[in-house]
């Protein structure tokens, strides 16, 4: 058997991989397949941690985690064709209209 | 061992995946190592006596979320993306950050035991099925939770294509 351990560290990982990505590329893409790593890497937890506690809750937050990934995926990327429509901007540092 | 063998494999192909995702300059690239890291995902949950959830992700990742990234990749100009900066320059402060929660979540994750254990055991998953038993508390426990996830899609839809639309 895997130890509960391997699995936490693997997710620590890629959620770590996720936050790099989103936190450095430029191409509004990219951060947005940055944010689904990190959500990835909570649904790794939570299926974990559910499979080694012998209990179905982790298991059912990780649907809704599934489902609200593919809502925010929905929502963001018609932000993203809207920007991309009025500004013709796909990159991070080009949308600056909220700069204070 | 075998299970030790096929665990290592899927995690260094997870994290390998996941760096390819985040260094490639073609976002049409990062999106099919998307793809193969959300089938290893989904082979990480059959390991874990997951099989709906398995089939889950494959279906609303792999097939639903990743077909919305192309078509929004199709709409975007990709000529242009492969010249110009990769990456901000907010890089400098990125990657300490990054290696600072790194470091903190290890140093915080050597103390966790899985304390408490529940009344859904292999066996128990092994008599029921899996897709039975994640039915059975999903409708009875998590009802609720479950009719909000679906106005959560509602909203999802109306503000899709609300903000898609040519005029508001």
């Amino acid at each position: 058997m895997v130890e509960l351990h391997w699995y936490i560290w693997l997710s620590l990982g890629v959620f770590i991989i996720g936050l790099t990505g989103f936190l450095t590329r430029r191409n509004l893409i990219v951060v947005f397949m940055s944010i689904e790593l990190m959500l990835n890497a909570v649904n790794i937890n939570l299926v974990a941690m559910s499979h080694y506690m012998q209990d179905m809750r982790g298991q059912m937050l990780t649907l809704f985690v599934i489902a609200v990934a593919a809502a925010e995926a929905a929502i963001g990327l018609a932000i993203l064709i809207a920007l991309f429509r009025t500004k013709a901007a796909g990159h991070v540092d080009e949308a600056t209209e909220l700069k204070g | 061992m075998i299970h030790k063998i096929i665990f290592s494999y899927l995690a260094i192909m997870i994290l390998g995946l996941s760096l390819f995702i985040i260094t490639r300059r073609n976002p049409v690239h990062s999106v099919l190592g998307m793809l193969f890291m959300f089938i290893h995902v989904g082979a990480l949950y059959l390991l874990l006596n997951a099989e709906f959830l398995a089939a889950t992700q494959v279906i609303v990742y792999a097939g639903a979320i990743l077909v919305l990234f192309l078509f929004a990749i199709m709409i975007l100009n990709i000529r242009e993306e492969l010249e110009g900066e990769l990456f901000t320059g907010s890089w400098v402060m990125a990657i300490p950050v990054g290696v600072a929660l790194l470091i903190m979540l290890l140093i915080g994750l050597r103390s966790i035991r899985p304390g408490y254990s529940g009344t859904h055991t292999i066996e128990y998953i092994k008599t029921m099925t899996h897709t039975k038993a994640f039915g059975k508390e999903l409708f009875t426990n998590y009802l609720l939770p479950f009719e909000v996830v679906s106005v959560i899609l509602l909203v999802a839809i109306v503000g899709a294509i609300v903000l898609a639309k040519k005029k508001l």
